[in-house]
């Protein structure tokens, strides 16, 4: 292991770093955003939209982000819809961020006591005074947990940019190999860099679901 | 003035195939208490819940304050208001303070100047001897306090019949009888109509003017409650009754 | 429609070597499931143990493999292992098979203790109150019960191992994406569409195996929350 061959790789792993978080946060947030709009579409029982979204998360949760990646990438061209390579990972990882962050809000609601609910309805609320004083409030806490594994998971899910060559870091580490030969150093500066990323990220989202949690049952 | 609140007439309830409520009658006038007593498993509590819309019915008519109920959702949330009831699991809502716990129906179903449910709340809280705790969250409270709010929670929607289910069940046995006090002190202060589901059967002989002894989901015996436990009607009741006392 | 890009998956002999490609991404998952498991069921018996040192060690190998993601496993085994154990031309599913099969032990000893620390205490009091040993608390009391309540999970983990084969490609496995490739670039110039219908294809098989599974652990779950 050369520390001079470290050295020099950092200027770009530092470009892939800051492609990474970006890619992740943009990609993080727009699950989001997809996930609470269709749990909410999904807990309301929307005629047909909540079916056709309930399709939708079970498509994206059962097939793996490369297929995906590569439908959006290689098929969709070909029918005029032609995305740059970034686009489409950011595109892709909001199609599956957002059936997984569905699936975590759904859990949060579904997860609410049914005493909760039953002394809800005992004090005449109506569904959505139900849905909005008793299941919302709880149910968001709840899915804290499983909505901090998925941004975790996303941000490794990234790494998977690298096959329609998006030079995010793990691009860039199979560029720097294919380059100069040195597996080694290359491999181990990757490893790094998701850890600065991931350990303190899991520290702190453990720290969240603690606060969440304490802030809402008190337990 | 008898004034019958409500009236339950032929009701069967089933769970798929199986039939677990059998023609159930009896009535309620106002500022009566009825208990609903029986062995595990006798229907005594899916008969109070079905009287709250919590579980549905397959026929027969309940009645209340003169008016058919048409068990519908909607119209049940109207219901609700005037059927208070306090369950096993004293359900507080753990993100909201005590107060806001309490005025949170009368504000956002009955919509209610905000002022004047906290004031309500307070007194009630007073009533109940745990004006302390207003800004307290349920998490900060023991079992038998909690049970007290969801009770104060129940009334601050001036309820004109109370529904408990077995509301001392989960209790640690040195608070039962805080929260007990208070039901009967609804009853001889407030004139309180009340229907209780419960296994303290002392508490019961106390406080019921009419007891509903259930088996199996059939009503054996409609008896006044100092009859009920002096001398039980059917033969199933008294072995009940002597099976309770130690 | 003598050029509808659906005939390419008939034309020649595309359909078996497409089939042939998903039988190399089963056995390389299944294979992988079979180790990973087997090593996973006792690291995370092991993770239940008092041995401090034992169990940091343990722990420290899960958060390895929770914080580096798969594709970088991947490409570790891909330089690492030849070099490891001096052969030049190490098939690549073999090294797929090591890659996975670490990652699966270590997300089973998870799965594992998790499932071993919920079974209720008492129960493993009762069992020493009888007299049984270590081994015999382990075999008759704790994995019986752990067993159930790991299923779920268990399964999911495999669906997210199914998936995660679509990475082989990387390492240049002869997998299902990677043949559907071949065939694509083969039959470009004549089945302009035919790309969609290949990796339509690919991504239906993946659904068909996995869909069923993760329904059949989400049914479980909701039994088990009862």
């Amino acid at each position: 292991m050369s520390w001079t061959i470290i050295q020099q790789s950092l200027p770009e792993f530092a470009k892939g770093f800051r492609l990474t978080l970006w890619l992740s946060l943009v990609g993080i947030l727009g699950a989001m955003v997809v996930g609470i709009i269709v749990s909410l579409v999904r807990y309301f029982k929307v005629p047909y939209l909540a079916g056709i979204l309930g399709a939708y998360v079970e498509l994206a949760r059962n097939t793996p982000l490369l297929i995906q990646l590569f439908f959006l990438y290689y098929a969709f061209p070909v029918i005029g819809w032609k995305m740059s390579a970034a686009t489409c990972g950011i595109v892709g990882l909001i199609f599956l961020g957002g059936a997984y962050m569905a699936e975590g809000f759904s859990g949060g609601f579904n997860g609410v006591a049914k005493t909760q609910l039953e002394s809800g309805r005992a004090l005449g609320m109506s569904r959505w005074q139900l849905a909005r004083y008793v299941v919302f409030p709880q149910g968001f806490a709840l899915s804290v947990p499983a909505l901090a594994a998925n941004v975790i998971f996303l941000i490794k899910e990234t790494s998977i940019f690298s096959v329609i060559a998006i030079p995010e870091l793990t691009n860039t580490a199979l560029d720097l190999i294919g380059l100069y030969y040195r597996s080694n150093e290359y491999l181990f500066v990757l490893v790094i860099a998701y850890a600065i990323i991931l350990i303190p990220l899991s520290l702190i989202l453990t720290w969240l679901e603690r606060k969440v949690r304490y802030g809402t049952f008190g337990n | 003035m008898t004034e019958e609140i409500l009236k339950v007439a032929h009701l069967n309830k089933f769970y798929g195939k199986r039939q677990v409520l059998f023609d159930i009658n009896f009535d309620l006038k106002k500022g009566e208490v009825l208990a609903l007593l029986g062995p595990s498993g006798s229907g005594k509590s899916t008969t109070i819940r079905t009287l709250n819309g919590l579980e549905d019915f397959q026929s027969g008519q309940i009645t209340f304050e003169g008016q058919n109920v048409i068990p519908d959702e909607k119209h049940w949330q109207e219901l609700r208001q005037k059927i208070g009831m306090v369950f096993q699991s004293y359900d507080l809502f753990p993100n909201m303070t005590v107060l806001e716990n309490i005025v949170l129906a009368p504000t956002k179903v009955q919509h209610r100047e905000q002022k004047e449910a906290e004031a309500e709340a307070k007194k009630l809280l007073a009533m109940v001897g745990l004006s302390d705790y207003a800004q307290s969250y349920p998490r900060q409270l023991s079992g038998g306090q909690k049970q007290r709010i969801a009770i104060v929670r129940a009334l601050a929607m001036h309820p004109d019949l109370m529904l408990f289910d077995e509301v001392t069940a989960s209790l640690d046995p040195e608070m039962v009888r805080g929260v007990l006090e208070i039901i009967k002190k609804l009853s001889d202060e407030e004139d309180m109509t009340m229907l209780i589901v419960t296994h303290e059967m002392n508490f019961a002989a106390q406080i019921a003017d009419r007891v509903l002894f259930l088996e199996d989901g059939h009503i054996l015996e409609d008896t006044p409650g100092q009859q009920f436990f002096k001398q039980p009607q059917t033969e199933r009741a008294q072995k009940f009754l002597e099976s309770m006392d130690f | 429609m003598a050029h509808s890009g659906i005939n390419v998956l008939f034309e020649g002999h595309n359909f078996v070597r497409l089939l042939g490609g998903l039988w190399t991404t089963v056995w390389i998952a299944a294979l992988s499931l079979l180790i990973g498991l087997a090593l996973g069921a006792l690291l995370g018996i092991l993770r239940t143990f008092k041995n401090r040192l034992l169990r940091l060690i343990l722990r420290l190998y899960l958060e390895f493999f929770r914080i580096v993601p798969t594709v970088v496993l991947l490409f570790l085994a891909y330089y690492i292992l030849p070099r490891m154990m001096h052969v030049a031309n190490l098939p690549g599913s073999l090294m797929a098979v090591v890659a996975f099969a670490l990652w699966v032990a270590a997300e089973f000893s998870d799965i594992v203790r998790g499932a071993l620390i919920s079974v209720p205490k008492h129960q493993r009091e009762s069992g020493m109150a009888l007299g049984l040993n270590r081994h015999q608390l382990f075999r008759y009391v704790l994995l019986p019960q752990a067993f159930r309540l790991e299923m779920p999970a268990t399964i999911n983990l495999a669906t997210r191992v199914i998936k995660t084969t679509s990475l082989l490609m990387m390492i240049s496995v002869m997998d299902v994406i990677n043949i559907g490739q071949q065939i694509i670039e083969a039959n470009n110039h004549l089945y302009r569409t035919g790309v969609f219908w290949v990796y339509g294809l690919i991504f239906v098989f993946y659904f068909l195996v996995d869909y069923p599974l993760s329904r059949w652990a989400k049914k479980m779950d909701a039994k088990q929350a009862d």
